[in-house]
């Protein structure tokens, strides 16, 4: 058996979690150590139960260890520990670091800034928008876009950096080969060729709900930088923020009107300090020593549009819009306006999302 | 001796020419019926023979024997009686046997000798009509409904006695005379509800003035309260007034169902109807061990509004695919097989999800998996035949307040009965008559398109990710906004707008 097949040993013994394996290692040093030491020697370890030993000796099957480190290889999922030089570096630092990484595709490069997009799972339209556009352009301007692949907010957030042409790598909170939710299975297919695929858990774990505050404890983990785009007062999102102020990461929070059920979470944090984020400009400086602020409109170019089009993009924003409001607003009837839409949806100026629903594009 | 009397019975909503026998010879007493018999008509026995008594006929003791022919149709209802009686009086010499020619009887008896309402009265006086009969005598609660078919004298008779007393030229009974092109012109529009009630909505009015003209079926999403069923409700008030022929028609279906009232002889009211969501298979289509017309049938020529759409049982709903193309339900049973028309809009209503408010964040809280799955209980096949869809929204207090003054129903039904007139030019070789019928094959026939107008629709077909089946409604609903301007051809602004009420794509139904 070779060092990594030692590690992964140590990594998969039933109901040995970090603090056993932290305790195992202090004792032996190396993984290989701990798996040719006699069960006596474990004894001394007050950590373990004797079930505990009984399942570690019981696990020490080497031919059984082999084929199923085998079979992880064989997916295509490298697993990483961390005396390996890939494991990233900003991991190492936090408090209790995953002691192995199971990766489908790449590992985020340590040189290169990355900023973790999070938020709400039941976002708003508007939330959506916002997020595709800013994770969208945090890409392209060269950031690594890091977060759950959850549903909302988190999905929005790679899908926007994919679209971007940027890198995005989602952390689970399941085994590395089970896509939760499974609606994002073609961003879970997606993200192996542009980023990768993240986990601390092995082949065939099911998600369960003790895994995402661990997860989260990743995201921020191998983060410069975290986004909280919408939150409620209580939200799951707080604690990869609280997590990553203990890590000392920067905190961004996207602002919201103070009724907002979606927004109550982003507008505490900027309370107590985090960075008012309206523009992708705001993170970028962060990033960028020389980061100019280009100064471009948050609007598209208009110039190509006729007079009436104007009017209709310009009573649009990134809330959705139903036809009869528009309607209201700019005096057209409403088959007029439906001409007026229909061109300016063709032109990718506005987009329906949902059925007579209009936002802008940016 | 031997005597027959001619009666009638419905099938599906036709009626069917049945000849009661009677013959009364020696033997033991007996009173025998056959002829393949529901048990309401066996139970005739019984209540011919105490009328008979009870009218003032004394049966002497004979072998009576009465076949219904033909024999190998089953025979249902109480419409019997009458010629049954008569039938035993004729045989035993109390009215002669010429004196019944071209005469049809339907009528059923009670003890006393009355005679009692009857369903499907007038698709029996109608074949009766067609099959040249001369006269028909039915019960004078059912004498309006049967009167409405012109060229034939219908009696309309309160007991057993003045029947005979007719048949035998004793006292002089008058026909009664309908006049029908009064009744239409009286036919005063008495609706209390106008679309100018409806505040705001002006895509959902627009889209339902299309729908309307074109007997496109529609879909309407939306939150609770924003008017969804009284926009439906408000769709009979703006479609043509009926016809004779297409009243007679659902007069016909109703009399089956003994939906008409007493005092009403024809339906001149377009349907309406909006059947609550538990409604079984049997109820919406038709059915029944005695096959009756379903929902779907009774909206004929009208509405079906199906409110809260995915609430439906989804057999129930699917079952909907079939008449939806065909615009007739067929059911077979033992009995035979029965054709019903129904030829109707669809109108269905539902939430954007199950708490209704979806997309509004403040006031929803279903998870997009939920929301999903609640727009997933409709199925494709049926969503392919929604030819306009369109999303309302909730009314504002300022929508209520600023009263705009809205259009009438009166002015938009001009409009509607405007297009519907090009369309039955534009069909008359065509065995259809609406834009909502066209076929694939058709609709290259009569929604040509200019050159701008297919750069547009194919620029759309390649950014939205069109189906072939949503392309052609695209193009149906073109030509009927297109008929609503008076355009002979189908341009860019018509294509927009019919884009524009597209149904749900595939995208929007998984996003």
């Amino acid at each position: 058996m070779n060092n990594k097949e030692y590690w992964f040993w140590l990594c998969n013994i039933h109901n040995i979690g970090l603090k056993k394996i932290q305790a195992i290692l202090d004792m032996y040093e190396t993984p290989e150590g701990a798996f040719h030491e006699s069960e006596k020697g474990l004894e001394l370890l007050k950590e373990l139960t004797d079930a505990d030993r009984h399942m570690i000796h019981k696990s020490k099957d080497s031919v059984r260890i082999k084929e199923s480190y085998a079979k992880v290889i064989d997916k295509g999922i490298y697993f990483v520990t961390k005396e390996d030089t890939q494991y990233p570096d900003k991991l190492r630092n936090i408090f209790n670091p995953p002691f192995a990484l199971y990766v489908k595709g790449n590992l985020p490069k340590n040189h290169i800034g990355s900023i973790a997009v999070i938020g709400a799972r039941n976002c708003s339209d508007y939330g959506r928008e916002v997020t595709k556009y800013f994770a969208g352009e945090l890409a392209k301007a060269g950031l690594q876009v890091i977060s759950g692949l959850a549903r909302g907010i988190d999905g929005f957030a790679h899908e926007g950096a994919l679209a971007g042409g940027g890198s995005t790598y989602g952390v689970l909170g399941s085994g590395i080969d089970i896509c939760y939710p499974i609606e994002n299975f073609s961003l879970y297919m997606d993200m192996q060729k542009q980023g990768g695929i993240i986990s601390e858990y092995g082949i065939g774990v099911n998600p369960n709900p003790g895994f995402f505050p661990m997860r989260n404890r990743i995201i921020s983990g191998i983060c410069d930088g975290i986004f909280v785009v919408e939150a409620k007062e209580k939200s799951g999102s707080l604690i990869t923020v609280d997590i990553g102020l203990e890590q000392g990461k920067n905190i961004y929070a996207m602002p919201g009107r103070i009724n907002d059920q979606l927004s109550k979470g982003c507008n505490n944090l900027i309370k107590i300090g985090a960075k008012l984020v309206s523009e992708p400009e705001d993170i970028l400086e962060d990033f960028f020593l020389n980061y100019k602020n280009s100064e471009k409109d948050m609007k598209k170019n208009y110039k190509l549009l006729e007079t009436k089009e104007k009017m209709v993009y310009d009573s649009l924003s990134f809330f959705p819009k139903h036809m009869n409001e528009i309607a209201g607003e700019t005096n057209f009837s409403i088959h007029e306006l439906s001409e007026i839409l229909l061109n300016l949806e063709l032109k990718n100026y506005i987009k329906q999302v949902r059925k007579n629903y209009y936002v802008y594009i940016l | 001796m031997f005597s027959k009397a001619l009666s009638a019975a419905v099938n599906g909503i036709d009626g069917m020419i049945v000849t009661v026998e009677a013959d009364v010879s020696d033997g033991l007493p007996m009173f025998d019926l056959v002829g393949y018999l529901g048990s309401e008509v066996r139970e005739a026995r019984e209540r011919v023979r105490i009328s008979l008594k009870n009218s003032g006929y004394h049966l002497p003791p004979k072998r009576i024997t009465i076949n219904l022919s033909p024999a190998d149709i089953r025979k249902e209802g109480t419409a019997f009686d009458l010629p049954i009686a008569i039938a035993i009086l004729t045989a035993f010499g109390y009215i002669p046997q010429e004196n019944l020619e071209h005469t049809l009887f339907i009528g059923e008896l009670s003890l006393n000798g009355e005679i009692n309402k009857v369903n499907g009265v007038l698709p029996i006086v109608y074949t009766a009509f067609k099959q040249g009969f001369t006269r028909c005598i039915v019960p004078v609660s059912n004498i309006k409904e049967g009167a409405v078919v012109q060229g034939i004298d219908v009696y309309g008779v309160s007991s057993l006695q003045e029947v005979i007393r007719f048949l035998n030229n004793d006292s002089l009974l008058e026909p009664y005379f309908l006049d029908v092109e009064e009744l239409f012109s009286n036919h005063t529009e008495k609706e209390d509800i106008d679309f100018s009630d409806v505040t705001g909505q002006e895509l959902a009015k627009r889209a339902i003035e299309v729908a309307a003209s074109g007997m496109h079926n529609i879909l309407m999403v939306g939150p609770p309260g924003a008017g969804k069923t009284m926009l439906a409700k408000r769709i009979p008030t703006i479609m043509p007034e009926l016809s004779f022929e297409e009243s007679l028609e659902i007069s016909k279906i109703y009399s089956v169902s003994g939906l008409l009232n007493n005092n009403q002889s024809l339906i001149l009211k377009r349907p309406f109807r909006s059947p609550h969501h538990t409604i079984t298979t049997a109820a919406l289509t038709g059915g029944g061990g005695t096959p009756m017309p379903g929902e779907i049938s009774l909206s004929h020529f009208g509405v079906l509004f199906l409110d809260e759409f995915p609430e439906f049982n989804r057999n129930t709903i699917e079952i909907l695919r079939q008449p939806l193309e065909e615009n007739e339900v067929t059911i077979t049973r033992l009995q035979g097989t029965f054709r019903y028309p129904a030829n109707f809009m669809m109108v269905a209503a539902m939430n954007p999800c199950s708490c209704g408010h979806y997309p509004d964040r403040s006031k929803c809280n279903c998870s997009p998996n939920q929301v999903k799955r609640y727009l997933g209980k409709i199925s494709r096949p049926l969503l392919d035949r929604i030819d306009i869809c369109i999303e309302t929204l909730q009314v504002s207090y300022k929508d209520l307040k600023e009263k705009k003054v809205s259009e009438t129903s009166k002015n938009i039904r001009e409009r509607v009965m405007k297009v519907r007139e090009v369309q039955m030019q534009r069909y008359r070789n065509e065995n259809f008559n609406y834009n909502s019928q066209l076929t694939p094959k058709t609709i290259s026939k009569y929604c040509k398109l200019g050159k701008e107008e297919q750069i547009l629709i194919e620029k759309a077909f390649t950014k939205m990710n069109l189906s072939a089946r949503a392309y052609h409604r695209i193009l149906k609903v073109a030509r009927t906004i297109a008929d609503l301007d008076s355009a002979e051809n189908i341009n860019l602004k018509h294509l927009s707008e019919a884009i524009c009420y597209r149904s749900l794509d595939k995208k929007y139904w998984e996003e």
